[in-house]
């Protein structure tokens, strides 16, 4: 299919300016408070098998200098081209070269495939954006960190295995290295890369 | 970064008349379809809005190439009731503008297309070479031949 | 260092509606609007749309109007405007070789492909003040005359006939070459690659790079210097829209351009050969192309291996200074109080004072 043939392009924002705000807002209190589950106050149709979370973040944040990676799925489906029209954003084929990423927890590429920032701009990394299916009822897990009172418990389910391993190795490149949001629905948990996580 | 390439999805009919409707005047455009028998029912996919194009130019004309500025571009698309998306994309900041370009892109993508070329996109194209041969042809009145004097140190 | 102070606000108030007032003028002549700036101010226009770096003749004719014709605060307000738009795409590198010609010549060759075309231009008028131009009724609607035949389409660079015989150095696009640096996402950094170089030269203050380009002539810096080519004219604009993947033009640009051909008496690893300096503004402005193509040169020191001893060739003090908005910024904030510093350094050289004249009735005693 080529970009232009978006006969069936799905609308993106109703109220682009307020919409983009609250989508904003929450992902800004994703990562502020790590750990606590946030919702998008937004109704968007998004193209399956996007979520509406994931979506929405996309929309307020993604724009054209912002180079996306899309796990094989969401870049042979619809989203593709819904993305690169409302956000105008390069979907790029080298993880490495991602400031996002859009990702599935069921086939969630190793996370030093993408890029951890410079040690001059650690602020030049990739966030990854991990769908899984919810938030609230995998295996417990305690985080510690900036912007968690004490400890915090927190059930992300579907995750690999070795994830918090990964995780761990992560948070060692500090301060650079990645940041993760893990959506589900309409809902969101920020994990930033200062997080301290006991599986 | 990768941004979409130029040669990712050649379309070289539409290319044309796409910057046939973005060099046209607001006015003209306007005109052309209210001279339409049936002027066509569409919804915004994304309402007009104005942004930049960062221009790149190449050193030397030829070689690498550089960021040279920026160039304010106004952008809109639009569905037809009957399904089909049009784009635009025109410099300035011309709402309006940007909206019947739209129109007229996703109009040249229906059984229109045939008429419209022979009408509309035909007297635009005209209108447009006519302004630049013309801008051409007062440069052109101030063509110039130098001749080298020879100089009186110099040997004959 | 400033500290912030309150109070004012009235006063500020009152200040903004007398500049309201004086820029208006005299209340009994008409307002000058927008498309007269746009029109009869063009080359105005075209300075503040080049070192804005925004090129919409609508709102840098808004900018001058603002400014009161004060130039250097009108890129001011260009500059800041332009932050408050998204950026929806990188066009494909202009083809100057394409360029509806309005005005082109060359000091190198007298006959070139195309012909030479004064187009508009004052150099060849007497810079005496035309009366006429003052006078009531003024000098209604003048017409040019229009020749028979178009320009040829599509002109040669000048440079590229000495490309020919492979006498100038040549300037082909390194396909290894990383995406262009780009100055309005990330800050300047030193060494600085040409793409830099260029971008940073475009948009800086044109007396700042005249006055560069000037000290290279008068021997800070000598490149021995030819205008190759400078021509001035229409190009088209193209973009790739991520959602459609194939190129369109979105109208057209009035550029300067300007090929510099310098001397080159080689080096180790480099034939004698003439070398290349390359200007490009928006607009028509082609004192500032000339002199960004004798400075781009300059800053080339490095990668011909010449030494580089004057201001024109150290790139960190060109680069660092070329920018208005920032020169301007930096100067105008000693405006901004600074009393608390200044009585700290008050009370310094009070107690240096003090301490000199100590000194000087010990000496004096002994």
């Amino acid at each position: 299919m080529t970009p232009s043939a978006s006969n069936d392009l799905l609308p993106g924002f109703a109220d682009p300016v307020f919409d983009a705000q609250s989508a904003f807002r929450a992902t800004l209190d994703a990562m502020s408070y790590p750990g606590r589950v946030q919702t998008v106050p937004t109704s968007l149709a998004t193209p399956e098998p996007l979520g509406i979370a994931a979506g929405s973040l996309a929309l307020a944040l993604f724009d054209f200098d912002t180079p996306v990676w899309l796990e094989p799925v969401l870049a042979e489906g619809p989203a593709a081209g819904y993305l690169r029209f409302h956000c105008g954003c390069p979907v790029v084929s080298g993880m490495g070269e991602a400031r996002f990423a859009l990702v599935n927890a069921a086939s969630l590429p190793r996370l030093d495939n993408f890029g951890i920032g410079e040690d001059r701009y650690p602020d030049r990394s990739a966030t990854l954006v991990i769908a899984v299916p919810s938030l609230t009822d995998g295996p417990g897990t305690r985080w510690t960190g900036p912007g968690i009172d004490g400890s915090i418990g927190v059930q992300i389910a579907g995750l690999p295995d070795d994830f918090w391993a990964q995780w761990a190795d992560n948070r060692e490149l500090y301060p650079q290295g990645i940041d993760v949001i893990f959506t589900c629905g309409k809902s969101l948990v920020g994990l930033p890369r200062t997080i301290n996580v006991e599986a | 970064m990768s941004h979409a390439s130029k040669h990712e999805h050649p379309n070289p009919a539409r290319a044309r008349w796409m910057g046939i409707f973005a060099r046209a005047s607001a006015a003209d455009l306007q005109k052309a379809l209210d001279g339409l028998d049936a002027v066509p029912a569409y919804e915004f996919l994304r309402r007009p809005e104005t942004g930049l194009v960062m221009v790149r130019g190449r050193s030397g004309g030829t070689g690498n190439p550089f960021n040279f500025g920026e160039m304010s571009v106004t952008r809109c698309a639009i569905r037809l009731a009957e399904g089909v998306t049009g784009h635009s994309y025109a410099a300035g900041r011309d709402m309006k503008k940007a909206e019947l370009a739209a129109v007229f892109d996703a109009l040249m993508q229906t059984d229109r297309r045939m008429t419209l070329e022979t009408g509309v996109v035909a007297a635009l194209a005209r209108k447009q070479a006519e302004a630049r041969a013309l801008k051409s042809r007062k440069a052109a009145a101030t063509k110039v031949e130098f001749f080298t004097m020879v100089r009186g140190d110099n040997p004959l | 260092m400033y500290v912030a102070v309150k109070g004012g606000e009235k006063a500020i108030l009152n200040s903004h509606k007398l500049i309201a007032e004086t820029r208006r003028g005299n209340s009994e002549r008409p307002e000058i609007t927008i498309e007269q700036i746009a029109d009869q101010l063009g080359l105005s226009v075209d300075r503040v749309m080049a070192e804005g770096s925004l090129y919409d003749r609508g709102l840098a004719a808004l900018a001058v109007k603002q400014a009161q014709g004060d130039l250097v605060e009108a890129i001011f307000l260009l500059r800041a405007y332009r932050t408050t738009l998204p950026r929806f795409a990188m066009s494909e590198p202009i083809d100057t070789a394409k360029m509806l010609v309005q005005r082109r010549v060359s000091a190198a060759y007298k006959d070139i492909p195309g012909g030479q075309v004064l187009g508009p231009t004052y150099d060849y008028t007497h810079r005496l003040l035309d009366f006429a131009l003052a006078a009531e009724g003024g000098v209604g609607m003048p017409e040019a005359p229009v020749a028979d035949e178009a320009l040829d389409d599509g002109m040669p660079h000048v440079a590229d006939l000495l490309d020919y015989e492979d006498l100038i150095e040549p300037d082909l696009p390194d396909p290894d070459q990383p995406e262009a640096f780009d100055l309005t996402r990330e800050p300047m950094s030193c060494p600085a690659e040409r793409d830099q170089r260029l971008q940073n030269l475009a948009r800086g203050d044109e007396g700042f790079v005249l006055a560069l380009a000037y000290s290279t002539q008068r021997g800070y810096g000598g490149n021995h210097p030819f205008a190759g080519e400078i021509r001035m004219g229409e190009v088209a604009v193209e973009i790739v829209p991520e959602e459609l993947g194939f190129a369109i033009d979105i109208g057209d640009m009035v550029v300067t351009e300007c090929h510099m051909i310098n001397q080159f008496e080689g080096s180790a690893d480099r034939p004698p050969q003439f070398t290349r300096g390359y200007g490009l503004t928006y607009g028509h402005n082609e004192r500032k192309a000339m002199a960004m193509a004798l400075v781009d040169r300059a800053l080339r020191a490095r990668e011909f291996g010449e030494v580089a001893k004057y201001p024109a060739q150290d790139e960190e003090f060109v680069l660092y200074h070329a920018d208005n908005v920032e020169a301007a910024g930096f100067v105008s904030h000693l405006k901004l109080p600074h009393y608390v510093d200044f009585q700290a350094e008050l009370s310094l050289i009070r107690q240096l004072r003090a301490e000199y004249e100590d000194r000087q009735q010990k000496d004096a005693a002994q």
